[in-house]
């Protein structure tokens, strides 16, 4: 459809009602309140001849169907059915009547991102609004033409109702009506009384599903367009290293292949576009093909000679010079020496990949000063900036399609295959697609960081925890001042190194957490067995009694005890906490408070005496606040979560030599599968007051420690590195 | 070259080189993406297909082998897209990311053909070879199960 621009500020009340005049739409809509930039823009929503059109999320055709806009990237977290849910729940649609549709990149509707599983807590109040103020003026409308006060009105099922009468009005019937009204200012319609809502909270399925099991879901590596060519980009095995020579007059000869050349930039540094040789061609095949004739010589660097083994040289040293003191409670030595059990353990893990099954791809079209640009991607700002930059044009020239992402886990918060795209696409002037190999994905992504801890605790004669001193050395950021257990051990210190390194690396489900959780819960759970405690009382009774407990200076975290103490009482009563189980099996606590949630995670797992393990059962208890968007949603991140985070502490591995990864493809890096997968998960959301907050990764960190704890309790066994695998749990 | 080949119940040609995956002649040549890749290398199962009504993965099999063996994709599984697997999919909301989907899918409707009413052990066992990055695992197994109990009640699976 031909849609002409509007520049100018149009009055609010005229353009609310579309109208069609030949076929073209003439009207444009802003959009409603502290969503709104004061900017006009084109809603990308097919638009219906008399739609009305409250905001630039929601378009009521007269027919009753709504069609809701879903902002934010769709990477399997189950936002674009759970957000849309908030607004037909504030509305008060028919959700059979709702049809989703998804935007492309304009600031029109916000922030756009997805990461740190800030989409709900950030949207929840924004959405609700969006479909409150549709429902006010749809209600006044009501209200109007009845001759009643609006505040007997109600609307249900797409329709409103008048309380007193019984009388209704479907949706459709009231939009030419409701158009004419003023849009009410969104910070003071009002939101419905949560005890009213009806399909919040409700098992909802994924809207793409229909498409997602028929294989007509569109996934960026799916995109296709007229005249379009396919790329490869070969990058050095040693992270940012540029070419010196390549032999691409000879690739360039190969059947299918029509250029290949070389890209010596950098832009956004190690995690952005680095040097590489393109290979552009007739066929993702030709070009792959291609890429075995290739031979490049790369330029040698400065972390050329860097190994994981000489990591852990590094680090062990560092552990015995001491480091960077960022934190100091009370006096640990004396503590330690006055304490009447001392434990003192290694932790370590290694460096892990995101390898979203969907190997990272873009698709870039460049036409003179203008582009086009389709990318599955969790943050599609930094994809604009970087093919901007990479061509050279202002961002407004640049039109960003966010397609279906076949996973996120926090890799596609990088937009370096943007940036490649861009530069290829810009050569060869035609619409191309760059598809990674699975190796390419595997040796060059932005790594989930190693790291290894250096603890020392102490109890007392009556089983507290009394000193707590932890050296971590790591290769990216450090544990934090507030990070957990601090302000809650009398004595404690916290000391930090970072080992120099070439390694792109970049945020993984739940950073830092997800190893973090790891070594602090096992450390507790070793502190409570040296006391004589039963883990979930002596984990109580670090917390303590304090519910809220504020963060250290400006920039602090405050933690809130209560709803960690809720969890774990929870947790410990529905796994059934403190069941005789015979030798071989035991059970687990892991608990730790991430991304706004509080979880904690009990594992009964069975270890034979042969040194298997099988994970027979998890149970989860959740604090997320006051109330679960969608409940099938929820439950399948928590699933996913608990299952991923099981995958990455039990196989997965990528060693380091010469400053490259030496894995290259799932036949060396080992995922989990099904049959390691626990037959049994059962979720407790335990409901608080407080907003809620997002569930993509804060069920990850707890598992880990939970499953090792529970191998601890089974076999006397005690796992202290990942993969876990690489522990020998034979007992006899 | 030139290869004649048979899929979803129609013939189709397409000029390749002989030892292009059918994978990439589904994707590229055919328009027929719902096949996904994954790594290759038949570690993933993302590629999945039926020839023959046998899974196979499309990454490992050279156009040139395929000859008039009968290839079936996501996309031909079911007309309507009723098969009893896409139908507890939905039902019990089974993907999150949805790209390793159609491959698990494939799997298991060959599971079904030849094993209505496996048990977990047969399940994990037949699935194996599939990997979810978004380990939805757990679904998958459930989603199996009562795909089963749809196909029996309307009297076998397809």
């Amino acid at each position: 459809m031909n849609v002409p621009e509007i520049t100018a500020p149009i009055d609010r009340r005229a353009f609310l009602k579309f109208s069609a005049l030949g076929g073209l739409v003439l009207g444009y809509y802003l959009k409603a309140g502290n969503l709104a930039h004061g900017e006009v823009a084109k809603p990308s929503t097919k638009l219906v001849d008399g739609a009305f059109v409250p905001n630039a999320f929601i378009q009521i055709a007269p027919n009753g169907k709504i069609t809701i806009i879903a902002a934010r990237p769709e990477i399997g977290q189950g936002i674009k059915t759970s957000l849309p849910m908030i607004v037909a729940e504030e509305l008060g649609a028919d959700w059979r009547d709702v049809t989703v549709e998804s935007a492309p990149l304009n600031s029109i509707y916000g922030q756009q991102g997805a990461g740190g599983s800030t989409s709900t807590p950030n949207s929840w109040m924004p959405m609700r609004r969006v479909g409150a103020t549709a429902r006010t003026m749809l209600i006044e409308a009501a209200a109007e033409a009845w001759k009643v006060p609006a505040s007997e009105c109600y609307t249900e099922n797409g329709a409103v109702h008048h309380r007193p009468s019984g009388r209704t009005a479907p949706f459709g019937e009231l939009i030419n009506r409701a158009a004419e009204l003023p849009v009410p200012d969104e910070k003071s319609v009002a939101l419905k009384d949560p005890k009213e809502f009806s399909l919040l909270g409700k098992r909802i399925g994924g809207v793409d599903n229909p498409q997602v099991v028929s294989g007509k879901a569109l996934f960026g590596i799916d995109q296709k367009m007229p005249g379009m060519v396919y790329a490869t980009y070969v990058k050095a095995p040693l992270f940012g290293a540029k070419v010196v020579e390549a032999n691409v007059d000879q690739v360039k000869g190969l059947p299918g292949i029509r250029d290949a050349f070389v890209v010596n930039k950098t832009v956004g540094g190690l995690t952005g576009l680095v040097p590489g040789v393109a290979i552009v061609g007739d066929s993702t095949w030709s070009v792959f093909c291609a890429r075995r004739q290739l031979k490049v010589t790369w330029q040698d660097g400065e972390h050329g000679s860097d190994s994981w083994a000489k990591f852990t040289q590094q680090a062990d040293a560092a552990a015995k010079a001491g480091g960077k003191v960022d934190r100091s409670d009370g006096d640990v030595d004396a503590a330690l020496k006055s304490a009447a059990k001392v434990i003192e353990a290694n932790y370590h893990y290694p460096f892990i990949s995101h390898t979203n099954l969907e190997p990272q791809n873009c698709t870039v079209h460049v036409k003179g000063d203008h582009a086009e640009v389709w990318a599955p991607i969790q943050n599609p700002g930094a994809g604009r900036r970087i093919a901007a930059e990479v061509l050279g044009l202002p961002e407004e020239n640049i039109a960003f399609t966010i397609t279906r992402s076949g996973g996120g886990f926090g890799r596609r918060l990088s937009a370096d295959f943007v940036g490649e795209a861009a530069a290829i696409a810009q050569k060869v002037g035609v619409p191309v697609k760059l598809t990674w190999m699975r190796e390419d994905d595997l040796q060059h992504d932005h790594y989930r960081p190693g790291g290894f801890h250096y603890l020392k605790g102490g109890v007392d004669a009556a089983g507290k925890l009394t000193a707590w001193q932890s050296h971590h050395v790591s290769f990216g950021s450090n544990l934090g001042p507030d990070d957990f257990p601090a302000r809650f051990v009398p004595n404690y210190r916290l000391e930090n190194t970072k080992l120099a390194n070439g390694i792109p690396m970049g945020p993984w489900r739940a950073p830092g957490s997800c190893t973090y959780a790891f070594v602090i819960c096992s450390f507790l759970d070793e502190l409570a067995h040296a006391a004589g405690k039963d883990p979930v009382e002596f984990n109580l009774a670090v917390l303590g009694d304090r519910d809220l407990v504020p963060g250290t200076g400006p920039r602090g975290r405050p933690y809130n005890a209560a709803r960690m103490r809720g969890v774990i009482e929870k947790v410990a009563a529905a796994s059934g906490w403190g069941k005789k189980l015979p030798p071989g099996k035991g059970m687990g606590l892991g608990y730790y408070f991430s991304h706004q949630g509080y979880i904690a995670e009990v594992a009964e797992v069975t270890v034979s005496k042969e040194g298997s393990l099988i994970i027979d059962r998890v149970t989860a208890a959740i604090d997320v606040g006051s109330q679960i968007v969608n409940l099938s949603g929820a439950e399948n991140q928590v699933q996913g979560s608990i299952i991923d985070g099981i995958n990455a502490a039990w196989h997965q591995e990528l060693d380091i030599r010469n400053g490259a990864v030496v894995q290259s493809n799932f036949h060396e890096y080992q995922m989990l599968r099904m049959p390691d997968s626990p037959r049994q998960i059962e979720i407790h959301f335990v409901k608080t007051d407080y907003p809620p907050t997002g569930l993509g990764e804060p069920a990850l960190p707890p598992i880990a420690p939970a499953v090792a704890n529970a191998v601890f309790a089974a076999s006397g066994k005690r796992i202290r590195q990942f993969p876990f695998a690489q522990t020998d749990l034979r007992w006899s | 070259m030139n290869y004649t080949v048979n899929v979803n119940g129609q013939s189709r040609t397409v000029d390749v080189a002989p030892d292009t995956p059918l994978l990439w002649v589904l994707r590229d040549h055919l328009d027929l993406v719902g096949t996904k890749y994954g790594c290759g290398i038949g570690q993933c199962g993302a590629c999945t297909v039926h020839l023959n009504g046998s899974p196979a993965r499309a990454c490992l099999t050279p156009i040139s082998s395929v000859g008039r063996m009968a290839v079936t994709t996501i996309e031909g599984l079911d007309a309507p897209a009723s098969h009893p697997l896409q139908q507890s999919w939905c039902e019990l909301d089974v993907p999150q990311c949805g790209y390793c989907q159609a491959g698990q899918i494939m799997t298991a409707a060959a599971l079904l053909k030849s094993n209505p009413h496996p048990s977990d052990d047969e399940i994990d066992g037949a699935m194996s070879g599939n990997l979810c990055r978004c380990a939805t695992y757990f679904r998958i197994r459930a989603g199996i199960k009562r795909a089963a109990e749809i196909a029996s009640t309307k009297g076998g699976a397809k």
